[in-house]
């Protein structure tokens, strides 16, 4: 195996969801000597299943979240008044909305009788554990929150990144604001793709928002069947490196579903998992100080 | 109008490819992508005509007037999202960072600072002959997408004329835009997916779903992937007293519709066989009057 | 005392809108004088938060009680504070229901659904 680069970040990302990020950023983790791999799905993770990461510490993630101290309440209401989210409201006292509130500080700067000061709720928990070589972050978002990016921006701490370790980031579907924050310090992305017309459809967004953050990036075309490869066709057209094929294999498969790592389990999956690693790490060298 | 919506949880099972199967067995005259982010709907379905196209606005987002800015930094202090930063000596706002809370603004002393609508997606919705589609896409990098999804939602109630039956493709995760696609509809059916993942995803929606009351069925896509997980899920339904309305296998004929732009009925294969099946069973729990 | 409800057009023969939070007006009845008046939902296009904001407006107008087909857990949360009472609306216009109402005919609302950011209903 050739050395790897240490410190590289790279960001796994889809816009459709059930490409095979997880597979890709797991097993990426698993095939390198010493890695961290970050899941930054905070609304459905799934990398621990597959990694069944042990010595588990917990961080709660909280927000800050405004509290009035009715005896100081004037009940002016500049603070309901001033509030973008209408996370507030005032009857005979004033009433906070903990899952709306964007946590801010406006209303706190606003009160003109200094009623008001912030409380900390949580949103969620951060759990490192290790499993063999790797280091797992999983961020779990609790049910009904707003937003998973104070989950996100946690996770993705500088103390959380060790020295000499590659990071492996697996990031939400989709494009939105979310995946934007679990991007931002990537020094290289991968981009799933699988050869549908849904697939090439939201390739096509995250290729936009790669391009947008100016990140260096590659393809790798998953599921691979006989026949025509739409994503592929897109990378041709759009000069697009690709990193790597997957086959469509109903043993990737089972082992899968199974929350099995392919790289451990099956000697085919570790090659072409390591040549991956190879030449994501080459292309990383290569574009020099991302 | 009877609103039925399709969900998973975890992305990738096949919403789309069975919701596009549901609209054409049923010739629904009424139906939705809500999945705002990333839609797909609309690339199988048949429209001849244009669609109308409307501009959606979500919070309004900060803009910095460099010419009034005196550079006093109380600005980028009491920014809680890191959303502004100076730039070859101008401070400026980043457009995808900024949440819209207008604290900069309040706090700015020499009003440099204004509030600016922002346009956050696109409502598109094609209408003939009294069938409606309704769909929409969010511009990346905006968040909160909930508001987007209550208007594709309301796009196709007031204009589906005379419509029984409203299908509604919605979208992965359990968050803001599942919790507002949820809203108002009579019964939700879940596509799982029998892989570990997709069973700790399913459970996570399904507990979303429950806090709405809101009748729930189950299906599996691509069972014949794992059929122990497959059991795993049915013995969960069982226990969770939710109904189960049957199974759809693994069919790369499904793959080569989709890519011709067609529905997996549209074809004959096994997937588009079974889930005629979980079709009729779902309608019926639909329609099915409440014995009370 | 004055009641509301949520409508969609500006008359007393209109339907009542099936949404609280993001109806496009309010039609504000007082029972005594008989007058009626309608107000624009300047919450209908919050992103977020529709539903507390609509139900601040309720609060403002000094409503006694509400009249709706539906709503949520936070609006709820709102009136209730405000001892406010919230009716379950019946099929039939917004006159309709002002009749159905001055006859002790409404039954209250109690069941609520939880708000777009999740919160049970107690």
């Amino acid at each position: 195996m050739a050395a790897e680069a240490t410190d590289m970040k790279i960001a796994v990302l889809s816009g459709k969801g059930g490409t095979g990020k997880t597979l890709v950023t797991v097993n990426l983790a698993a095939a390198a000597k010493t890695a961290t791999y970050i899941d930054c799905d905070v609304e459905e993770p799934n990398g621990h299943l597959f990694f069944k990461p042990e010595g588990i510490t917990e961080e709660k993630v909280t927000v800050k979240i405004p509290m009035a101290d009715e005896e100081l309440c004037s009940g002016c209401r500049k603070c309901v008044n001033f509030c973008k989210f209408n996370a507030l409201a005032y009857t005979n006292k004033l009433i906070v909305f903990d899952e709306i509130c964007h946590s801010c500080g406006g209303c706190i700067l606003i009160c003109p009788e200094k009623a008001l000061t912030e409380k900390d709720k949580v949103i969620g928990t951060v759990q490192k554990g290790t499993s063999g070589n790797v280091s797992v972050y999983t961020g779990i978002m609790n049910v009904g929150e707003a937003s998973g990016v104070p989950i996100i921006k946690k996770l993705l701490e500088p103390e959380n990144q060790e020295a000499d370790k590659m990071t492996v980031i697996d990031c939400p579907p989709g494009s939105a604001c979310i995946v934007m924050e679990s991007i931002k310090d990537a020094d290289y992305c991968i981009l799933v793709a699988e050869p549908t017309l849904f697939g090439v459809h939201n390739l096509n967004m995250v290729y936009e928002l790669v391009t947008l953050f100016k990140k260096p990036f590659g393809v790798v075309l998953n599921k691979c069947l006989d026949g025509k490869n739409p994503a592929e066709t897109f990378c041709i057209e759009n000069n697009i490196k690709i990193l790597g094929r997957i086959p469509f294999d109903n043993e990737l498969g089972t082992l899968n579903s199974n929350a099995e790592i392919a790289v451990n389990e099956s000697e085919k999956y570790r090659e072409l998992f390591s040549v991956l690693l190879q030449t994501v790490t080459k292309e990383v060298q290569s574009c020099g100080s991302c | 109008m009877r609103q039925l919506l399709i969900l998973s949880g975890k992305g990738g099972t096949g919403k789309t490819t069975i919701a596009s199967a549901f609209i054409k067995l049923a010739d629904a005259r009424a139906y939705a992508d809500c999945d705002v982010d990333a839609p797909n709907l609309h690339l199988i379905s048949d429209w001849n005509v244009e669609p109308i196209k409307s501009d959606y606005y979500g919070l309004s987002k900060a803009e910095i007037n460099s010419e009034m800015c005196i550079g006093c930094d109380q600005c980028k202090q009491n920014c809680r999202f890191d959303a502004i930063s100076i730039t070859n000596d101008e401070y400026k706002v980043d457009h995808f960072a900024c949440e819209g809370c207008s604290v900069c603004e309040y706090v700015c002393p020499v009003d440099a600072i204004l509030m600016v609508p922002s346009v956050d997606g696109e409502l598109t919705l094609y209408s003939d002959s009294g069938k409606v589609f309704s769909t929409a896409q969010l511009k990346m990098g905006s968040g909160n997408s909930g508001l987007l999804v209550t208007e594709v939602k309301k796009q196709m109630r007031s204009s589906a004329v005379n419509a029984e039956l409203a299908i509604i493709d919605g979208s992965p995760g359990i968050g803001c835009p599942v919790i507002a696609s949820l809203n108002g509809v009579d019964m939700v059916l879940i596509v799982a997916e029998p892989s570990l993942s997709g069973i700790s995803d399913m459970e996570r929606i399904i507990d979303t779903a429950a806090k709405f009351g809101i009748k729930t069925a189950v299906c599996i896509n691509k069972y014949d992937t794992n059929i122990e997980n497959t059991k795993k899920i049915k013995d969960f339904c069982e226990k969770q007293e939710l109904t189960f309305v049957g199974v759809i296998p693994y069919d790369s004929n499904a793959v080569k519709a989709i890519n011709n732009g067609l529905t997996i009925v549209d074809i004959e294969c096994k997937s588009g066989t079974a889930v005629k099946e979980v079709y009729n069973k779902t309608i019926d729990l639909l329609f099915e009057e409440s014995i009370n | 005392m004055k009641i509301a409800i949520p409508v969609d057009n500006k008359t007393l023969d209109t339907n009542i809108c099936a949404s609280f939070g993001r109806a496009p007006y309010f039609l504000v009845y007082d029972t005594e004088t008989k007058e009626s008046a309608f107000i624009e939902n300047t919450a209908a296009t919050s992103p977020g938060g529709a539903g507390i904001k609509a139900a601040q407006m309720i609060v403002d107008n000094k409503a006694a009680a509400l009249l709706t087909p539906r709503c949520g857990q936070n609006a709820a949360d709102v009136l209730n504070a405000a001892g406010i009472k919230i009716y379950k609306t019946i099929a039939g216009s917004a006159q309709d229901n002002i009749d159905a109402f001055t006859d002790g005919k409404l039954s209250l609302l109690d069941d609520f659904h939880a708000g777009f950011h999740g919160r049970r209903s107690n």
